[in-house]
């Protein structure tokens, strides 16, 4: 028994030192130069994609529902911690205070979302689940595009059209700027932080994990009915996980936020596009295996940048990557081959729990 | 006062009826048996009791207090645990997390305690962690504790979803059609492990079973379902020999 | 523009969405996978077509014809070298992503090959234009693409009925290991599924070009994914529901973007959708399946 407890922490303990190991490694390369800027313009945006991962991996591997919106949640907490400091900019002046703040307005709104789309989403099943899912996070994406916020020394304008109709004094602000978003966000991010943030993710969710919400978790998704007749408010753990895994993205948001100077909801960053990029990261990864959807999260992210050297067919290549490392590891005919030549493998994957790593 | 006292229970799907008028009366501490024909109504009768469905006639009282029509969650609650026909674990957690998740309402901690590892998390994870080991203890699966649910072989599949329910701490187990798939020792073992089990656990035990000797073996009392509606009841030897029960089983 | 010219505009669109709907919910109900690739299928057919007719000067029936045989097939590789070693695996999800990858392969080689900027499309129709009573013009392409959808609809309802090849499909959509037991080849069954929804593919890209004649490799993208929306609104597994989902999701989407917004158009057009499938959660024509307790 005591034996099994200190297997779990030490798998846990694996994933926080790979993590600590490689930001050492980075901090190493950075100061003795040898870094390229183009890497270094990927660190803060790798952290990012990371907790996205693993947020995700917490809703379609541990809750076990199909949510293809994720991107929408990331969009509530760049969106509005980035609104928040540029309100708070002149009033706030310490910077760092500024973006925790910052970073709690933006986790607890993507939360606060969470909540309101789980509670009708929820009950629905498996692919209408994720189709409603998708569907908000493109009208999550739409209505941002379309808000139009200034001040000015009357207070707050707002405005789903355009900036003259918010009737504005001409010594107001544009705070948010239609589908040019919001300009001049006080740059906060660092790699460090967001290693922090990664660090602080992965431990929240593997805690939630190896505890009794996450086992309740766990039971719902391997079988409702019979956890309903042990005792255990589906609903209540539903949005426990989803509002939590949505929460996080926020984060992610934040940090992704604080990292440009010009922030825009385009399809690109912020539709279907991410939240499909984010469920690739997590299915190869390994579903609901965490320190897989970490490693999965940072490989994905650089391939195509190693790949520049083939420039125009690194996309081609990058896809056709993708399927065959699907079929390599998911193909049941694929898998009784290995399991012939290479039996060990097999066999430690198949005993290890969902969720145990 | 009976713990369990259901009185013209009663549920028609669509214009069918598919329980009607069903009275039952379960003393503390009787092993009682549910018995008919296939397609009689007795998984649909416990899905009643168990909240699954909600009755349009009848009333259910458990220990005295009303559940009538109350969701499953508050049945559960009350003190009813239920096994299910076609066996529901948890099938991608360990045989010792399944327990846990049936423990889940004995045992509490916040989910603040849960994240940031707080002392209470631990003194009750440690107290959860002893539970379960003691009833799996009870149906001799303490050996395949950290073996994925999934790869039990059957028999001890069954045993799990019986040790996961009695986790809830009941007052009334109810195991549908706990031997079904089984070959005679196993069905022996069952038979032992059941009285056990009500015996050391002070269990009230209701169940649905179409293995003969099981029920005559262990059921104390009978009630026999036929198209939904009661055909006899009473002590197992004289229901078994009644010519109606005789007819119903064995047809025209 | 009057309300009238605005809803048949939408019909117009809405039967383009049903044609791609149907695919989706053909696949869905029989394969029982999320073709994801299904829009870019569209797409490829828009640049076969393109091709046939204005690089090599062909016909626009024998450009139609090549284009349906090109998709065709490329739908029915894509099934037995992506999909099909995938069927039994252990989580859905596998196939899907699968399907994501293929998505991403075929925009990345139109990409290639025909370079991102946008291709003006001839249209293939040449059915003049109605005008009536002076007030009101409806286009051939109009005209042409919501007769298209009602025969393609009513010859697939016949096809799945009274073939015995649809029977076949029907019965593998209700339960693979039963038909396969009564002798029905359950990958034939498929790989024809595939078949006639790349092949609806390729006539609803033509469509959607003709129409909306500027072409990129990311034009079958948006579509397919509107298209899924409206065959889940329709009910999933439903041709019926996909064709009613589609000229819904088409009038709910040009009425939105007229009376409304056209930037808040589509975010309009998904909240409908939640809204059904709140009301009822498995859309206008889907059956509710009671889980075994």
């Amino acid at each position: 028994m005591l034996k099994k407890i200190d297997k779990r922490t030490k798998n846990n303990f694996i994933t926080y030192a790979m993590i600590i190991i490689v930001f050492m490694v980075v901090q190493i390369l950075l100061a003795s130069q040898s870094v390229s800027s183009l890497m270094q313009g990927l660190l803060v945006p790798l952290c990012v994609y990371v907790i996205l991962a693993v947020s995700l991996n917490f809703t379609v591997g541990i809750l076990g529902e199909l949510s293809l919106g994720h991107a929408g949640f990331m969009c509530v907490g760049a969106f509005s911690s980035a609104f928040f400091s540029m309100c708070t900019k002149d009033v706030i002046t310490l910077g760092g205070l500024r973006f925790f703040l910052a970073l709690i307005v933006g986790a607890l709104s993507a939360a606060l979302f969470g909540v309101l789309i789980g509670i009708p989403v929820l009950r629905l099943k498996g692919d209408y689940l994720a189709i409603v899912t998708l569907a908000f996070g493109e009208i999550i994406k739409n209505i941002v595009n379309t808000l139009f916020i200034g001040k000015d020394s009357a207070g707050f304008h707002f405005s789903l059209k355009d900036s003259i109709s918010m009737n504005m004094e001409p010594g107001g602000e544009v705070l948010v700027n239609g589908p040019q978003g919001i300009t001049g966000t006080p740059q906060n991010s660092t790699f460090t932080i967001g290693v922090i943030l990664v660090l602080i993710t992965v431990f929240i969710i593997l805690n939630m994990i190896h505890s009794r919400d996450g086992r309740a978790i766990m039971a719902i998704r391997d079988n409702r009915i019979a956890a309903e007749s042990v005792g255990i408010d589906i609903t209540k753990y539903k949005l426990m996980a989803f509002s939590i895994s949505a929460g996080l993205a926020g984060a992610a948001g934040v940090l992704y936020a604080h990292n440009l100077t010009t922030l825009n909801a385009s399809p690109k960053n912020f539709g279907y596009n991410m939240s499909i990029m984010i469920l690739v990261f997590v299915v190869l990864g390994g579903i609901g295996n965490i320190r897989g959807s970490v490693i999965a999260a940072v490989i994905l992210t650089l391939l195509p940048e190693l790949l520049r050297g083939l420039s125009d067919y690194r996309m081609l290549v990058y896809s056709i990557v993708l399927i065959v490392m699907m079929l390599f590891n998911w193909a049941p005919k694929v898998r009784e081959w290995r399991e012939r030549h290479m039996p060990k493998n097999l066999l430690k994957r198949k005993q290890t729990a969902r969720g145990d790593k | 006062m009976a713990l369990l006292d259901v009185k013209n229970l009663g549920i028609s799907f669509g214009g069918l009826q598919a329980v009607n008028a069903f009275d039952i009366q379960i003393e503390k501490g009787e092993l009682y048996g549910l018995i008919g024909p296939n397609g009689a109504g007795k998984t649909t009768v416990f899905n009643l009791l168990t909240g699954v469905y909600k009755p349009n006639e009848g009333i259910v009282k458990l220990d005295g207090s009303d559940i009538t029509g109350k969701s499953t969650i508050d049945i559960s609650k009350a003190g009813a645990a239920r096994t299910f026909q076609n066996i529901r674990l948890f099938k991608e957690l360990s045989v010792r997390d399944n327990v846990k998740v049936g423990l889940h309402n004995q045992y509490h901690y916040n989910t603040v305690e849960g994240i940031f590892r707080l002392p209470r998390y631990r003194k009750v994870e440690k107290a959860i962690n002893e539970r379960a080991m003691e009833i799996l203890k009870v149906f001799e699966l303490e050996g395949t504790a950290s073996v994925l649910a999934a790869n039990l072989p059957y028999g001890k599949q069954r045993k799990l979803e019986i040790a996961r329910a009695l986790a809830t701490s009941p007052k009334l187990l109810l195991l549908d059609e706990p031997a079904a798939g089984m070959n005679p020792n196993e069905t022996k073992e069952l038979m032992d492990m059941i009285q056990f089990v009500r015996d050391k656990f002070d269990m009230t035990v209701l169940l649905i079973e179409h293995d003969m000797k099981l029920v005559s073996g262990i059921c104390e009392k009978l009630t026999v379902l036929n198209f939904g509606e009661v055909l006899a009841q009473g002590v197992t030897s004289e229901v078994l020999n009644n010519p109606q029960v005789i007819t119903a089983y064995l047809g025209e | 523009m009057s309300f009238l010219n605005y809803l048949i505009n939408g019909i117009s669109l809405g039967s383009v969405y049903a044609i791609i709907a149907l695919g989706y919910t053909m696949v869905y109900g029989i394969a029982k996978m999320l073709n994801f690739a299904h829009g870019d299928v569209i797409m490829i057919g828009g640049y076969v077509s393109l091709l046939a007719s204005s690089t090599m000067g062909l016909s626009p029936l024998l450009s139609i014809l090549i284009t349906v045989v090109v998709c065709t097939a490329l739908g029915v590789i894509i099934e037995k070298i992506a999909y099909r070693p995938l069927r039994n695996a252990s989580s859905s999800l596998a196939v899907l992503i699968t399907a994501i990858g293929v998505s991403y392969f075929l925009q990345n080689v139109a990409l290639l090959i025909f370079g991102a900027n946008a291709k003006s499309y001839h249209s293939m129709v040449s059915v003049p234009a109605i005008n009536i009573a002076g007030k009101m013009t409806i286009t051939g392409e109009t005209i042409v693409t919501v007769v298209s959808c009602i025969i393609i609809m009513v010859v697939l309802t016949m096809f799945i009925k009274k073939s015995k090849s649809g029977q076949a499909m029907l019965a593998v959509s209700e339960d693979k290991g039963a038909a396969q037991l009564m002798g029905i080849n359950v990958n034939k069954t498929i790989s024809l599924t595939f078949a006639i929804g790349s092949g609806l593919a390729a006539l609803a890209g033509i469509l959607l070009c003709s129409a909306y004649p500027s072409l990129t490799p990311y034009t079958g993208a948006m579509p397919g994914i509107k298209a899924f929306v409206a065959a889940v609104f329709g009910g999933i597994g439903s041709i019926p529901g996909a064709f009613i989902g589609g000229i819904l999701l088409g009038v709910i989407e040009i009425l939105g973007k007229a009376y409304i917004s056209s930037q808040l158009a589509d975010a309009i057009v998904f909240a409908v959708l939640i809204v059904v499938l709140l009301v009822k959660p498995t859309g206008i024509l889907g059956k509710n399946i009671q889980e075994k307790v």
